[in-house]
């Protein structure tokens, strides 16, 4: 079964060797249905293997359900696995929080949710600054603007809160956010799967962008095939908590191998992504 | 009063920065308030007479320019020992809700993001005291500290912790789960600082809806043990003592000492329970 084995994904080792291993990755929820005493084991995740080369780009794709989700928090280290090992830069991620820089860091969902609704754009992003970098209240605030610059916002939105920001504007700042704590990977859950199309698009080609500017590899998680095409290099199945196919995005999204993504590519609502697409975004 | 037409606005100013508007009932209650509390600071220059000190021989005295409520059973000007006696009246409330607000507050965030074990004995503890009246406390730990303003103090805040800490878990739990916080979480913050910096000030809101609406309560809780006698003694002026002082008077036809200090307890109550409920309004907009 190709999901227990360990997938060498990307091309041979141009950067030497993976930021991220992930390997037998496994978690099992403890569930206690309502009235009664008994818990029940549910399986999210099972036998999880993958890499992940520095700047590298790897999508999840899968059904709901299929624990894309707890993929990704485990990553992140939001989450125990029951079973695995995740090595960051080859190190297994420090258990306890502490005061340096955040090698992995992640871009939730919801747009409305992901930024303190009472702090200004500024005073977020000082803040994550302050903890991580020596520089004074001056150099700081240069640093935040030129992250502010990298997402597409500027000195204009610096004093906004998130309330007076669309959907879109909230995730380029989310992504700022994460990007100030200067990781080596950033994780994307469903992070434009709240937007409109358009806006979508525009931050999708933020995203590609960025990777040209910064050395960044993203996990980009998302149950739509057309989104993980245009940021990806590489790209994991997953069905029922286990990988059922791996390898380039595109050899997947033209000649699936396995029934299940063959399933998932025919279930994709609308075409696939169009060229076109990527000029329109702003 | 119609409070029902009278909206909080807020606007939002091209710069961005928020400014609330503000609402005008909110304004007269918090005016009103303010000039109680005055009023009870600025005693000793307010009050036209000594508290204590009576005219035996103008005992029962009606209204007058001289003593505008009248005087007592003993000849002690109404007004100055309502003036003096808002001091303790409102000092007893506010410690209890201070006290109860920081043991509430300390609870409930550190049961939340300690989680486990922890929560679920803070949430047993909370419950158990929410299953014991606050009077009955009151009148063990008056039994055990003597009467005075401490041990009814104290057995309040005790009683009315639970009043803050559960609600106001349940709100933070929510709060909690939300994206930005395990955002700031994987940036590398400390429990303290997520805590202090971001949940505390996002749960701010009902925070003080809770406090002021216990204040009311409490108010209420000190008078009834005032007037029962466990609470501070007579001659301090006190509204909960004026009106059971003031209960002889009453029966032989001189009812201003009784009637004032109860309409002062009723009038107080009543502003704050409806700033209080502003407060709450506020917050559920907020969340
Ligand atoms: N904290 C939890 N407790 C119990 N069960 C959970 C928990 N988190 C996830 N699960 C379960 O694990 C399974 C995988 O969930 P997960 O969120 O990882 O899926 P997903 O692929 O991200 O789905 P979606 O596309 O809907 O986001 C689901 O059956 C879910 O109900
Ligand atoms: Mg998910």
């Amino acid at each position: 079964m190709i999901s227990q084995q360990h997938h060498q994904l990307g091309p041979a080792d141009p950067a030497g060797p993976p930021i991220l291993q992930v390997r037998g990755l496994r978690k099992v929820f403890k569930i206690r249905s309502e009235g009664s005493r008994r818990t029940e084991n549910l399986v999210a995740v099972d036998g999880v293997s993958f890499d992940l080369p520095p700047s590298g780009s790897l999508g999840i794709v899968g059904e709901s359900g299929s624990g894309k989700t707890t993929v990704a928090r485990i990553i992140a280290g939001l989450e125990q696995p029951s079973a695995g090992t995740v090595l960051v830069g080859g190190s297994p991620l420090a258990r306890r929080r502490r005061r340096r820089r955040r090698r992995v860091q992640m871009v939730f969902q919801d747009p409305y949710s992901s930024l303190d609704p009472r702090q200004t754009i500024l005073a977020g992003l000082d803040e994550v600054l302050r903890l991580h970098t020596k520089s004074g209240k001056s150099g700081r605030r240069a640093r935040a603007l030129e992250l502010l610059h990298q997402v597409g916002l500027d000195e204009r939105h610096e004093n906004l809160r998130p309330r007076s920001l669309s959907g879109g504007q909230r995730q380029r700042v989310a992504i700022a956010r994460a990007l100030a704590c200067g990781p080596e990977v950033l994780i994307l859950d469903e992070a434009v799967s709240a937007l409109d199309v358009s806006v979508q698009g525009q931050v999708l080609n933020l995203l590609a962008e960025l990777r040209t500017q910064i050395q960044v590899a993203y996990l980009f998680v998302s149950h739509d095939l057309a989104v993980v095409q245009q940021v990806t290099d590489d790209t994991i199945v997953m069905h029922r908590g286990r990988v059922v196919e791996a390898g380039p995005t595109d050899a997947i999204l033209t000649s699936p191998a396995d029934d299940y993504t063959r399933r998932l590519l025919a279930a994709v609502p609308r075409p696939g992504w169009k060229p076109s697409r990527r000029a329109d975004g702003g | 009063m119609s409070l029902a037409s009278v909206n909080l606005v807020t606007v939002e100013p091209a710069s961005g920065r928020r400014r609330t508007r503000l609402d005008p009932a909110l304004a007269g209650i918090g005016a009103v308030l303010v000039l109680l509390v005055l009023a009870a600071v600025l005693a000793p220059l307010i009050a036209p007479y000594s508290p204590d000190q009576g005219n035996i021989l103008i005992a029962n005295a009606p209204p007058s320019p001289a003593h505008l409520l009248g005087t007592d059973a003993v000849g002690r000007d109404i007004v100055s020992r309502l003036i003096y006696g808002a001091r303790l009246s409102l000092l007893g409330p506010a410690l209890i809700i201070a006290l109860a607000t920081t043991a509430g507050v300390t609870l409930a965030i550190s049961a939340v993001w300690i989680g486990g074990w922890y929560d679920v004995v803070v949430s047993r503890v909370l419950d158990l005291l929410f299953a014991i009246p606050g009077l009955l406390v009151a009148i063990i730990a008056v039994a055990v500290l003597g009467t005075g303003l401490i041990a009814p103090v104290l057995a309040l805040s005790l009683a009315y912790t639970p009043y803050i800490a559960r609600v106001l878990r349940s709100v933070a739990l929510r709060e909690r789960r939300l994206a930005y916080i395990e955002s700031v979480q994987l940036a590398g913050f400390s429990g303290w600082a997520i805590c202090l910096r971001h949940l505390l000030p996002n749960v701010m809101p009902l925070i003080r809806a809770q406090a002021t609406l216990a204040f009311g309560a409490a108010l209420v809780d000190l008078a009834a043990i005032s007037y029962l006698g466990l609470g501070v003694q007579p001659p301090t002026p006190e509204w909960g003592i004026m009106v059971s002082d003031g209960q002889a008077s009453l029966l032989n036809g001189y009812p201003l000492e009784s009637i004032s200090a109860g309409f002062l307890i009723v009038v107080v109550v009543v502003l704050v329970n409806l700033l209080g409920d502003r407060f709450a309004i506020r917050a559920e907009e907020a969340g």
